[in-house]
């Protein structure tokens, strides 16, 4: 059985219309790498190897997973802007894993990217309402006076009305990823893909730009795959969440469901060390030893076999079947 | 022996020289630490914790950087009055610092091995072998596999959490009595995090060091600290114990700033609460509380005059609807 699950489809005249936005199925990227000049030739880095999920529409999917684990290259290769290695990327419908780029700009009508770094992503020569009205031009929104009522209205969505003719550096972080926010919404996609959208921001702020994200959600519909190393914040933003290991989905679960009963033991160590306000200063944590192992030759069987304190011979053996344990909880490990 | 003070900084006040503008970076700052205590430091990008650290340890750049008043009592003795040289014998040896970006502040052609033993040979009469078995001890102290090969590695040959243990075993080479902490864990993961945090606080029991722990992260604050100060655009607005700074907040800053992270036990749906408006620059408030722009309780007297840290209870905070 495959993270994803059943199909459940609604049929609306006969037709056959899924309920999801999005089906990622055995979806891999492998990187190249340079071995050493007499090396039997190209090694891989398997950043996403082989994984399952969904997002239905109007629901927030989060991915959580230490540093190198390949969250941000599953949103990208989901998005395209990688091409995968193997599996299907089905976005309404189509499998869009081996789209053309001209093919791809519909599929960009409805699917669109927020992601870390409000600095870069900007061009600082250009007017904020100029860098949203060339996105618009670009989708094929003729009419100028048409383009500018929808930047007023952008602009308005995320609070910053009127501001259309300053430049980047006349804002502020927060300020900043409104405007990226504003651009991603521009041509009415249904599906962000946002990756780490405060990690750069500070506190105060953060709470800002996720109540904005989750009020556009509400008020628009949209789906998010929301994609952070903050646990505490993909709590509270995600209805599911899915936990990622060395380029694996290990653990996916309804989000209250994940944190009241993580069942895989990364799981378990993961939410073990949030640092919860006030709480028992010796409150037990599970504290992982050694390091997360090399993405081009991961171990055999289990990858967190080697940091895994209930490992058994059977989890260097064999790899893990996925197992629904649960109301749309499902874990890969031996322990179940 | 209860209470013996290490350190006492008392009214600081570091201003930036930038073309015609002068910047106060810290204005005013006053707090103590006895032996075996930690102080948190929080408060947002820009608020001034980095520099209060530096001038502290000696390293601010000056210029652009003048300590323009206070004190800062080392044991009794004022560091400000004292030259270079004498405060690069205090750095390492009684003082030492973790800094926020381990790649920067190793140095990228030496050896790790080379590193931590030239710090040890520095402040220790040591020949160059028992200095390497040393350098060995420590690394084996904040719990580096393999120790005897890591010596011979680079820094980027290292992972960061690795590296950030790294200057961990440097900052604590010489058994320091004070240790400043500057976000250790902010460019870290969660689990990473928490073998680090684990790690000082061991090791701040076993040497019986005071330590500074500077973080924009309430929580972590939370988990390590013993007193808590709260810092926003150059000022302390709120100093007490951690259990009353997280039981009993009182300043409208502190306690934005608990309501503005989700907590792991909220109810789905709820609000996240938000700080209204954008960080000032510190030489945007020219008058009245700097907090005025973004404070929901904000009253005339609060536009005019800035309030001192008043006593409210146990706290000592910076506000005027607080007394
Ligand atoms: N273009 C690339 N070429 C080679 N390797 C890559 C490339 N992009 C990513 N990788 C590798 O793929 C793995 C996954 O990287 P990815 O950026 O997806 O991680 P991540 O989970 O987003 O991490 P972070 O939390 O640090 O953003 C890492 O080992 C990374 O070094
Ligand atoms: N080299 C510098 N040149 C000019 N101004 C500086 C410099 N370093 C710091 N400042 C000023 O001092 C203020 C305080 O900076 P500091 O580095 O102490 O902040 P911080 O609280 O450590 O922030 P962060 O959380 O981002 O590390 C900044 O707002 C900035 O205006
Ligand atoms: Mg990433
Ligand atoms: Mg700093």
């Amino acid at each position: 059985m495959s993270v994803a699950g059943t199909v459940r489809d609604l049929r609306s005249g006969g037709e056959p219309l899924a309920a999801r936005i999005l089906e990622v199925r055995n979806l891999k990227k492998y990187f190249p790498v340079k071995t050493s000049l007499f090396g039997k030739g190209t090694e891989f880095v398997r950043a996403v190897d082989g994984i399952n999920f969904h997002i239905d529409y109007g629901e927030i999917l989060g991915l959580v997973g230490e540093s190198g684990c390949g969250k941000s290259t599953t949103g990208r290769t989901v998005l395209r802007l990688l091409d995968p290695t193997e599996g299907e990327i089905i976005f309404e419908g189509q499998n869009i894993a081996h789209f053309s780029k001209r093919q791809l700009r519909t599929v960009y009508k409805n699917m669109q990217l927020v992601f870390q770094d409000p600095f870069a992503s900007l061009n600082p020569r250009k007017k904020i309402g100029n860098a949203i009205d060339e996105v618009l031009a670009v989708h094929g929104m003729k009419d100028k006076e048409q383009r500018r009522e929808r930047i007023r209205e952008l602009l308005d969505m995320v609070g910053l009305n009127g501001e259309e003719d300053k430049y980047p550096h006349e804002f502020s972080g927060g300020q900043r990823q409104r405007v990226v926010i504003a651009r991603a919404l521009a041509v009415n996609p249904r599906l962000i893909i946002c990756d780490e959208p405060v990690s750069a921001l500070d506190v105060s702020i953060q709470a800002q730009i996720i109540n904005l994200l989750i009020n556009l959600k509400n008020r628009l519909g949209l789906s998010y795959l929301f994609i952070s190393h903050d646990l505490r914040l993909v709590k509270y933003i995600s209805d599911r969440v899915a936990v990622m290991y060395l380029g694996k989905i290990v653990e996916l679960a309804p989000a209250e469901e994940l944190f009241r009963n993580p069942a895989h033991p990364y799981s378990m160590a993961l939410l073990s060390v949030v640092t919860v306000l006030g709480s028992e200063k010796n409150k037990k944590k599970i504290i992982l030893e050694g390091e997360v192992p090399s993405p081009v030759s991961p171990p055999s069987g289990c990858r967190f076999r080697t940091r895994c304190r209930y490992a058994t011979k059977q989890c260097s053996e064999t790899e893990p079947e996925v197992k629904c344990i649960g109301d749309g909880h499902f874990v890969s490990c031996h322990l179940y | 022996m209860l209470s013996e003070k290490i350190l006492e900084v008392n009214d600081l006040g570091v201003n930036f020289h930038i073309q015609d503008r002068v910047i106060p970076a810290v204005d005013g700052v006053s707090f103590s630490l006895s032996k075996g205590e930690t102080l948190g430091l929080v408060g947002e990008s820009g608020c001034g914790k980095s520099v209060t650290a530096l001038s502290i340890i000696g390293l601010l750049q000056t210029p652009p950087a003048r300590i323009v008043r206070g004190e800062i009592l080392f044991k009794g003795e004022n560091l400000l009055a004292k030259n270079a040289e004498e405060m690069r014998k205090i750095r390492g040896k009684d003082i030492s610092m973790i800094f926020q970006e381990p790649m920067t502040s190793l140095n990228p052609v030496f050896t790790i091995g080379q590193q931590i033993s030239e710090v040890i040979m520095q402040h220790q009469e040591l020949s160059k072998k028992e200095a390497l078995i040393k350098t060995i001890d420590m690394l084996k102290l904040v719990r580096i596999p393999l120790p005897e090969k890591v010596i011979r590695q680079y820094p980027h040959q290292l992972s960061g959490g690795m590296r950030q243990r790294v200057m961990i075993a440097i900052a604590l080479a010489c058994n320091p009595e004070l240790l400043i902490a500057d976000e250790p864990t902010t460019a870290l993961d969660v689990t990473v995090e928490a073998q680090i945090l684990e790690l000082i606080n061991e090791l701040k029991d076993r040497m019986k060091s005071a330590v500074i722990m500077i973080s924009h992260d309430l929580a972590v604050i939370s988990d390590i600290a013993d007193k808590v100060a709260v810092m926003y655009s150059g000022r302390i607005v709120e100093y007490a114990d951690v259990r009353s700074i997280f039981n009993e907040p009182k300043h409208p800053y502190t306690r934005g700033l608990l309501e503005a992270v989700p907590d792991i036990n909220m109810e789905k749906g709820q609000r996240l609460k938000e700080i209204k408006g954008v960080v000032p620059r510190p030489d945007e408030i020219k008058e009245g509380c700097r907090f005025k722009t973004r404070c929901d309780c904000a009253g005339k007297d609060c536009m005019i005059k800035e309030p001192p840290l008043l006593k409210v209870g146990t706290n000592y905070v910076r506000c005027w609807n607080c007394a």
